[in-house]
């Protein structure tokens, strides 16, 4: 590639910050405690450990070399720099998923940013208007039913402060008004400032959280030590029904209080049995291991391009080991010491245990946490802020999901940024409200989260670690990855990128699809079905056949573009 | 919460933490290369292709 003025970071702190902003998201702070209670901390954090050392660390490294490598052979987007690293005529199109995968997350993640912002201003306002604040467990899912319009398609596009539609268009806006910017003046600036802002505020609302203590004394079970208990304690005692079923859990500070009162809640049911599920049983889940490297790999937005694409704008003597290793840092900190401490011991110490359980991502965030909130002592101004925190991860997430489109267009069209940030604009306008008006049970988002957010982010990772040590080739690889490194990896890591991580990665990978796709059991072998595949095959939902038949248009619209592009067809006669 | 689980919430918490903080402090006292390539275009020659 010629010399030539490419949009570059203005600083390293400035592309790790926007890389750890990719990374940091609502699942941070909703999905990684609830995964953590569910499987007990210690189990749980023993297989989450080994997958970060395993998976997220090589993926995210792979990326950042093979991004650098094409960025400074002229190439930013998936496609171009598969097209650099692999001389087939063919590697081009795995760019096709490098695009197409964070745009279509970015149609569904922008409603969810908008249902922050709308959390945020609903808070604020109940600082004036106290009548505002949510009364029960009833009152938070009416209100986020209305709000989300998941009783009726097209529900929620209301012009209402208590809808999702005004905060859809703000957050929409500003996301193009950001990327428009370009990387420094947009991307970077906008994490620059919202990733320390949200730091401040986190500690701010942990020491709030923590601080809690017992809130009200008559339900002495509900306070904030039960609730750290609950995430923490390494094993779980709980009461089995006569079908199998987890009826509850028991929590105490004493293992024989916590056995005897197990057994005393046994007794009140028929059939009821007490289960102490060890470490070391847990360890034998394979569910554990599925979730433990499930959150690992999302949370830390390794696999699905956008790394790729930042790094490709690095100069030639950056640092790749240490911006890695930093970027991930700070997810695992924002996660594990922030996340994991606030939101899960907040609503045990106001709802229970009980009243938390099997909550779900959604149903912690929005239906359990806006009912904490209302319940604390000026708990409006910390919802707000909270909420507010998670506008800020949502937002620094969905700018880097425009990126890979924007570098796209501009390298394979050879348009501008305001030709390419209007066309995805537009592209993305009718994704999202494709996504906002199929509104009803969320199936329109929900379907696209699990076909393209999970599964093809699982695809193109496995590709990428598959070229990466098979045929980038693990020398070349190692060598852009330590060029201008003041770290050096050890030699041990070699055989991880080459092997352990493709073989973990497409065993974990197996798995989920046996368990999501087919519906298997992987630890009792039971068939239960899968609602997504039979929504498509059984009953023939019109929305999720809808969403599907969007993904396929886009792959097939991204495919031409890539195909057609003169600058790969150019390149590759060179 | 059991001695047990505050052991494990203090081992992860405290992992992370540290790391983190350490390698904020690498970057923030490292002597930064982006400067380098903000000063002129990016060159590339067609030996580069052969590695």
């Amino acid at each position: 590639m010629e010399g030539s003025t490419r949009d570059t970071w203005g600083s390293r702190i400035g592309v790790i910050l926007a890389v750890a902003g990719s990374a940091v998201g609502l699942g941070n702070f909703i999905r990684f405690p609830g995964q953590v209670a569910q499987f007990g901390g210690g189990a749980f954090m023993i297989a989450y450990a080994i997958s970060f050392l395993i998976i997220g660390l090589p993926i995210g490294w792979a990326e950042w070399a093979m991004g650098r490598y094409a960025g400074q052979r002229g190439y930013n987007s998936a496609a171009g720099a598969f097209h650099c690293l692999v001389p087939w005529r063919a590697s081009k199109y795995f760019g096709v998923l490098g695009a197409m995968i964070p745009l279509v997350i970015f149609m569904y993640y922008v409603v969810i940013e908008a249902w922050t912002l709308g959390y945020t201003v609903r808070f604020l306002r109940a600082i004036v208007d106290p009548s505002l604040r949510f009364a029960d467990v009833s009152d938070s899912q009416e209100y986020f039913t209305s709000f989300v319009g998941a009783a009726a398609d097209g529900a929620a596009l209301r012009p209402s402060l208590d809808t999702v539609l005004p905060w859809l268009v703000v957050v929409f806006l500003l996301n193009l008004v950001l990327i428009y910017r370009g990387i420094s003046k947009g991307i970077e600036l906008a994490c620059r400032v919202g990733m320390p802002v949200l730091i401040v505020l986190c500690v701010f609302v942990l020491a709030r959280v923590l601080t809690l203590g017992t809130p009200d004394p008559a339900q002495p079970d509900r306070n904030v030590w039960t609730g750290l208990g609950s995430m923490w304690n390494p094993g779980k005692t709980v009461v089995v029904g006569a079908d199998g079923a987890v009826l509850a859990e028991v929590v105490d500070a004493d293992r024989t209080r916590q056995r005897e009162r197990a057994t005393a809640l046994a007794a009140q049911t028929p059939g009821a049995t007490v289960v102490e599920r060890t470490v070391l049983a847990q360890l034998a889940d394979p569910n554990l291991w599925l979730a433990a490297a499930g959150q690992i790999f999302f949370s830390l937005s390794v696999g699905f391009g956008v790394i790729l694409v930042y790094a490709s704008y690095m100069g030639p003597r950056d640092d790749l080991v240490l911006s890695g290793l930093t970027a991930s840092a700070t997810n695992e900190f924002c996660e594990v010491a922030l996340g994991g401490l606030i939101t899960f011991p907040a609503a045990v110490a106001f709802l229970g245990v009980a009243g938390v359980a099997g909550a779900g991502t959604f149903g912690l965030g929005f239906n359990v946490l806006p009912l904490v909130f209302s319940s604390m002592p000026a708990g409006s101004l910390f919802g707000a802020i909270f909420f507010f925190v998670l506008f800020i991860a949502a937002i620094t997430s969905s700018l880097s999901m425009l990126q890979p489109g924007i570098a796209l267009l501009e390298e394979s069209l050879g348009i501008s940024r305001k030709g390419s940030v209007g066309l995805l604009g537009t592209l993305t306008a009718l994704g999202t409200g494709f996504v906002a008006w199929f509104s009803k049970d969320l199936k329109a988002l929900d379907t696209l989260d699990f076909w393209v957010g999970t599964f093809l982010i699982f695809v193109l990772a496995t590709v990428q670690i598959i070229l990466f040590g098979w045929f980038f080739g693990m020398e070349r690889g190692w060598r852009e990855l330590h060029t201008g490194a003041a770290l050096q990896l050890p030699g041990w890591f070699k055989p991880v990128f080459r092997y352990v991580c493709p073989a973990f990665l497409i065993t974990i990978f197996g798995l989920w699809v046996a368990r999501n796709v087919f519906g298997w059991d992987p630890a009792g072998g039971a068939s239960r079905g899968s609602p997504y595949t039979k929504a498509l095959f059984v009953d023939g939902d019109p929305v999720a056949w809808l969403s599907v038949a969007l993904v396929a248009v886009m792959a097939v619209g991204l495919t031409a573009t890539i195909g057609g592009s003169r600058r790969y067809r150019d390149d590759s006669s060179t | 919460m059991q001695p047990a689980g505050l052991a494990v919430m203090i081992a992860s918490v405290g992992t992370v933490s540290i790391l983190f903080v350490w390698c904020v402090a690498k970057v923030l006292t490292q002597p930064s290369a982006t400067a380098e390539h903000m000063t002129g275009p990016d060159l590339h020659t067609p030996d580069m292709d052969r590695d």
